[in-house]
């Protein structure tokens, strides 16, 4: 047999049809829906009388647009726009038999946190989402696409994805990460590297040392931004972490199907002489706890770089960097740490599971969030918020003056009312910096939960290994 | 789904890299459950200012820009979030086929489920393209997708790649839902070997 990605074997074992053009067919193994890009999907099935072929494989969530308040069961705190969509995947999901966890449930939170903690996303299986971010399960060796909503009615209606194959491409982290660099560092890095566009058209598989180091929850990060790197899936190896991350969840298998879902797993890794279109290697002693200065997550500098100017870039990008720092009211040649800032935003699918908070938690005990600063913690699960509760990290960020939030995606978008006024400047653990991404006129600085922690004690962009 | 075979029209010159669907329709306009009505929101940050009035500079803002049917873009266009009321906004304006050196790979995918066409030409076409545009209602664009063409007004070809299948159901109008089930006797036959072969998924 031909040398195969591991990409390769889990598209080789999900194609359902191949039409003599190559356009396959691939099979759904896990359909995670959300309240924003699926009404009109279920409104198309309703319009053509069609019905979920699979619900035992579709699982919904409201995250987008719910509250993070603590008084969010009070329905006046949702827009009437925001309650109406919620409640059309209440009863979207109740028409159409699919599990479904409520905004009243603990389970509740963002799509990407909930289906890997219930363990409805396993190794080797095709996942897909109507949200781009979808790629965070390819850290247990899924493969998970984002979707348009007419792919989820697609998906809904059929089980199935009309797609073609993608390329193949390895993000090599050779050897270990210094102290401070995190997961989050890793993946900003490797867009600063490729560029937004590097990875379209092809699916990347990140490996090396410095991954194989990294918990689950920090491969979830790395995969999270696969996305922003324009790959429309990232991929790692299932290993013993992985396995172990899984046994026991809700939905993961049991007694002999876990062992026969083991032996599937353990085959699961790219051969050592299979065929890549693409190979990109960093060293991991080379990365730096970096920031974004600007409107793109290619904006990538350590944070003991200065402010880039416009002359520093070629093509298109000059117009792009001059705009971006227009936009960011940035001075070039100014220091990174020297920006101050208004907001710090620790959450998001990117940053927002335990491990996450641990490391905020562990720069803020006993240290103040700097005066005039908003500070706000938003779990990505209920699970994870009760769980942060338990482990005193709650009283940690209460008593350094953060607003310790519900579930949901929050400032990340700011479809809720978490959203920043023109010219607010902010530190954020989520993985967008666009223009008017986290609301009209704000400025976003994307960087891990640790820096960001940094930044609220300082009020400035700061070298979180300063205070390590 | 709407019909693609053949445009003719104003083209309007975006020549900026980058366009992220955040640009493209923001987020406060995607609380809808309807796929219409979007087109007044298409690039509001950009068309709109604080209170809501135009913004004269702004490209479709600008009166030999207010009918365009086609886009031109610099690279990456539609990069950021899978949302496709980004393609609903760019349709429902009356805009149906965008051109760029390359396109965010979910986007791509979503015009095409919407009867729009978006067409990856090299830089160097793009920006003759680009020069064109700018020439406003003077100049139209010639889209033809059955023989793969855009040509400008001066009589300059150039030729596009298109994947068949995608071409097939946009110039049939083609429902993608129904020409999967037609193959649902395939999708059986894969439930019942997975079954036995992975009975945990
Ligand atoms: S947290 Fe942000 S990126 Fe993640 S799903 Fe929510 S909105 Fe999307």
């Amino acid at each position: 047999m031909s040398p195969k990605t591991l990409y390769d074997k889990i598209w080789d074992a999900h194609v359902a049809h191949e039409a003599d053009d190559g356009t396959c067919l691939l099979y759904i193994d896990r359909h995670l829906v959300h309240e924003v890009t699926s009404p009109q999907a279920f409104e198309g099935l309703r319009m053509t009388n069609r019905t979920v072929r699979a619900p035992d494989k579709t699982i919904a969530v409201p995250d987008h647009n719910v509250p993070t308040t603590l008084d969010r069961a009070n329905a006046a705190t949702m827009t009437e726009d925001s309650r109406i969509q919620v409640e059309a995947l209440d009863k979207n999901a109740k028409d159409f038999g699919i599990h479904y966890y409520p905004v009243s449930d603990v389970r509740q939170g963002i799509v990407h946190i909930v289906g890997p903690e219930q363990g409805w996303t396993l190794p080797g299986m095709t996942v897909v989402c109507g949200d781009s971010h979808t790629a965070t399960h390819g850290a247990f060796g899924a493969l998970a696409h984002g979707i348009g909503t007419s792919e989820v009615e697609h998906v809904l209606a059929t089980q199935t994805l009309i797609q073609r194959k993608g390329k193949n491409m390895k993000v090599e982290i050779t050897g270990k990460l210094r102290p401070g660099v995190t997961a989050k560092d890793i993946t900003l890095s490797v867009i600063g590297v490729t560029g937004t566009a590097g990875g379209t058209g092809y699916v990347i598989e990140y490996c090396g040392e410095a991954i194989r180091d990294l918990s689950m929850e920090g491969r979830m990060t790395v995969c999270n931004m696969a996305i922003e790197g324009g790959a429309r899936a990232g991929l790692i190896a299932p290993d013993e972490k992985t396995f172990e991350y899984c046994m026991g969840r809700p939905h993961a298998p049991k007694g002999a199907q876990w062992e026969a879902a083991l032996a599937w797993w353990k085959t699961l890794y790219s051969d050592d002489d299979a065929h890549w279109d693409k190979v990109v290697t960093l060293k991991g002693e080379d990365i730096a706890p970096v920031v974004t200065w600007g409107t793109s997550p290619e904006d990538v500098l350590p944070i003991t770089a200065n402010v880039p100017s416009a002359s520093d870039f070629t093509g298109g990008k000059v117009d792009a960097a001059q705009r971006s720092l227009d936009y960011m009211g940035l001075t070039p040649g100014t220091p990174l740490s020297d920006v101050e800032i208004d907001t710090v935003f620790i959450g998001s699918c990117t940053n927002g599971r335990i491990e996450d908070l641990r490391a905020a938690a562990a720069i803020l005990k006993g240290k103040k969030v700097k005066d005039g600063i908003r500070a706000m913690i938003v779990p990505g699960s209920g699970l994870v918020r009760a769980q942060a509760e338990e482990e005193g990290l709650a009283d940690i960020f209460k008593e350094a003056g953060f607003e310790w939030r519900l579930a949901g995606c929050s400032m990340c978008l700011a479809m809720n009312p978490d959203q920043l006024s023109p010219g607010e400047r902010c530190a954020a653990t989520s993985n967008r910096n666009f223009e008017g991404r986290q609301g009209r006129g704000g400025r976003t600085h994307l960087m891990s939960p640790a820096m960001a922690a940094a930044a609220a004690i300082t009020g400035k962009l700061t070298d979180v290994r300063e205070m390590m | 789904m709407e019909k693609f075979e053949k445009l003719s029209g104003i083209a309007a010159p975006m020549p900026m890299i980058n366009i992220d669907t955040d640009m493209i329709i923001p987020k406060q306009f995607l609380k809808t459950i309807k796929r219409s009505g979007l087109g007044v929101n298409l690039f509001d940050e950009m068309r709109y200012d604080d209170d809501g009035n135009e913004i004269p500079d702004f490209v479709l803002n600008k009166p030999q820009y207010r009918e365009t049917q086609i886009l031109i873009a610099g690279d990456n266009f539609g990069c950021g979030s899978s949302r496709e009321h980004a393609p609903w906004a760019i349709k429902d304006f009356g805009i149906r086929c965008v051109i760029a050196p390359s396109f965010a790979d979910i986007f791509y995918n979503n015009c095409f489920k919407n009867g729009i066409l978006p067409i990856a030409l090299p830089q160097e076409q793009v920006d003759i393209l680009m020069k064109e545009a700018e020439k406003g209602a003077n100049a139209r664009v010639e889209v033809d997708l059955e023989a793969q063409t855009v040509s400008t007004s001066d009589g300059e070809v150039f030729a596009f790649e298109v994947d068949a299948f995608k071409k097939h159901c946009l110039l049939e109008g083609l429902d993608d839902i129904g020409l999967t089930m037609e193959k649902a006797a395939s999708i059986d036959a894969f439930e019942t070997k997975a079954e036995q072969t992975r009975p945990w998924v």
